[in-house]
């Protein structure tokens, strides 16, 4: 087991601008990390320098207390599991899980012993004379990871491991990965573009936009508490809602602020580097944005409501908003396509993003959420 | 599309495919019953006659088949593996480490199938002379592995481009260098690709007459020219020809009959996915 911290990585291709800059993070012994963040943000860059499948251009990567810049994959202490599994077609599962203890130079009996123990942990005992091209898209997965585990490295790095698997199975493999490392307790860095999979496997969060890293974190901080507009966007489903408005008046706790084509909003939190006059942005999840015939601050025109069971998701046209507003309705309220509604929304469920889109502290326990 | 529209199609495709096959089949044909002729017979269109060994008695007493087959052998076995050899690490370098001129690298050396043989046959047979290598079958298989090193290549570069670089990868994050990696992994992934490749090669030196006529002469002489030794100045002999010709093309045949699924298999590889 080992910590792993990057110094202000950096990547680039050649002679063309860095891809990738200023990355510094620290992941702790044991902790289960994910990269998550839109596609070609660098994500799968930054978990294959780790690996040393790709070049660092420039800072320090350690893994433990040792710089591994220049140290070949396979002796950093690393195991990977990759998207498409890789797993080795010609060979049969048991040799697919042996060929880098083999390479190692042990024993036989070393080998029979750690594939049998990695086969016993993932319950793929009775698959290992098997090729990989009869089993499973599920069982292949498992077999990667065995192969991972057979290694016994003190880093697993997952790049995107459940993407080619079917809706109902990726939920049950992302139980598997989270009693994987409850019984492992290695570090595990894993990288997705699936916040599900993000918010319910990571210790902690890393949010990249663009070669940078926007935000890190815990689930619930970046639930809670996203740094920038970019991390409230992303993390959430449905996404936040956006609505544009000018900030009217500001106090100690309370910033109230002046919605387009709408009421005035009081927001809870601290206001930084904005003043009365400003363009902000206040942010709200759809489970906080309350249907209100009453007081409205916000009028809109429903456009589609999803019925999910238990509860619905409405989607409204505002003039208030760029994009449709969504808000979560429980199933027993009927609104019809077409219906002129109005919103509310409570001051300690809004989030306020300045002009450049940074997020003002929230003055408002946690607790109270 | 109607039944019978698809029928006629059918039938069409058939009547074609049986044309072609026929028209290429009928030379082989030709000279097989030619062989079995006797020279008068030879000069007759019939189909119809008496079956002799003749002409083949006649081509062992005057040549050495076995030493023109065992040049044969030793040069198609020799240019194969020397091919595959070079033509391996140079694909397994362009397909996994490409830099900005493979592509040009790869047409550039296709583009070298393009130029007439005899266009390079007096500075070749020069240097083939001065470094003492006429009539050799060294350097026969020198000559034939460089003719046939680009089709190696450009065919291997295919097969290894079809294997996904992940699993080379997840080898290398196992432990595995670059040689491990090419013997364990990628000749077992690319072994149908690879093997008809190396088929092609056998075949393709197999029927190069042009170089062994102009290179050899008895010592190294390969079967392509035995069969030309029975072109001789004094006239056509078509049954000895014959004769042979299909003691020549047998083996060869005979290995294409046997290996054509494989071939096949190997030369769509890369094209059906």
């Amino acid at each position: 087991m080992a910590s792993v911290n990057l110094r202000n990585v950096s990547k680039r291709y050649g002679d063309n601008p860095e891809v990738m800059r200023d990355i510094n993070l620290d992941i702790q012994d044991g902790e289960f990390v994910v990269f998550v963040g839109p596609s070609g943000c660098g994500k799968s860059t930054l978990l294959r320098m780790i690996a040393g499948l790709e070049d660092i251009s420039g800072g320090d990567l350690l893994i433990g207390d040792d710089r591994m810049n220049t140290v070949p994959p396979a002796k950093r202490g690393i195991a990977m599991v990759f998207q498409s599994y890789a797993l080795y077609p010609h060979m049969s599962l048991y040799d697919n899980m042996a060929f880098g203890l083999k390479l190692a130079g042990k024993s036989k009996s070393e080998i029979d012993a750690a594939v049998r123990k990695a086969a016993s942990i993932l319950h793929i005992d009775h698959l290992l004379d098997r090729k990989p091209k009869a089993l499973s898209g599920g069982q292949r997965q498992r077999v990667a990871i065995g192969r991972a585990i057979t290694r016994e490295p003190k880093v697993f790095l997952f790049d995107e491991p459940l993407s080619n698997l079917d809706a109902a199975l990726r939920v049950k493999m992302r139980l598997e990965f989270s009693r994987l490392h409850q019984d492992l307790k290695t570090t595990m860095i894993y990288v997705t573009h699936d916040q599900v999979e993000a918010m319910t496997l990571a210790d902690k969060i890393v949010v990249l936009s663009a070669g940078r890293i926007e935000q890190v974190g815990s689930p619930k901080t970046l639930y809670h508490h996203p740094a920038n507009r970019f991390v409230a966007g992303f993390i959430g489903s449905p996404k936040m809602n956006f609505i544009d408005g000018t900030v009217s008046a500001i106090d100690a706790e309370t910033v109230t602020v002046q919605i387009n084509n709408g009421g005035l909003q009081q927001v809870c939190v601290a206001a930084r580097g904005i003043q009365p006059g400003d363009k902000v942005c206040i942010g709200v999840r759809p489970e906080y944005l309350q249907l209100d015939s009453d007081h409205p601050v916000i009028k809109a025109t429903v456009s589609t409501v999803e019925g999910l069971g238990d509860f619905s998701y409405i989607y409204a046209a505002s003039a208030s908003a760029e994009e449709p507003l969504i808000s979560r309705i429980p199933d027993t309220l009927e609104v019809a396509d077409g219906s002129q509604i109005g919103f509310s929304i409570k001051p300690h469920h809004c989030h306020l993003f300045d002009s450049q889109g940074e997020a003002m502290p929230r003055t408002t326990p946690p607790t109270q959420h | 599309m109607s039944v019978a529209h698809s029928r006629l199609r059918y039938g069409i495709t058939t009547a074609v495919a049986w044309s072609l096959a026929i028209l290429v089949f009928f030379p082989i044909f030709w000279m097989m019953i030619t062989s079995f002729k006797t020279e008068e017979q030879a000069y007759q269109l019939s189909v119809i006659f008496q079956p002799t060994l003749q002409s083949f008695r006649e081509v062992f007493a005057r040549s050495d088949y076995l030493s023109f087959a065992g040049n044969s052998i030793a040069i198609s076995l020799g240019v194969t593996l020397l091919s595959l050899l070079l033509a391996i690490p140079a694909a397994y370098s362009m397909a996994f480490f490409p830099g900005p001129r493979t592509q040009k690298i790869l047409l550039w050396m296709m583009s070298t199938k393009m130029m007439p043989s005899v266009g390079v046959l007096l500075p070749v047979y020069l240097l083939w002379k001065n470094s003492g290598l006429l009539d050799t079958v060294s350097g026969l298989i020198i000559i034939y592995t460089l003719i046939n090193l680009p089709i190696a290549v450009w065919m291997a570069f295919t097969y290894f481009c079809e294997v996904p670089k992940e699993i080379l990868e997840a080898a290398r994050i196992d432990g595995a260098n670059t040689w491990q990696e090419i013997f364990h992994l990628l000749l077992p992934m690319s072994l149908p690709g690879l093997a008809s490749t190396g088929l092609l090669l056998l075949i393709l030196s197999w029927n190069e007459a042009f170089w062994s006529i102009n290179l050899s002469s008895s010592h190294a002489a390969p079967l392509t020219v035995f069969i030309a030794s029975y072109s001789s100045p004094e006239g056509l002999f078509w049954a000895k020809l014959s004769a042979a010709s299909l003691l020549a093309v047998a083996p060869i045949m005979v290995l294409g009959w046997l290996a054509q699924k494989q071939l096949v298999r190997g030369l769509t590889f890369g094209a059906v996915k």
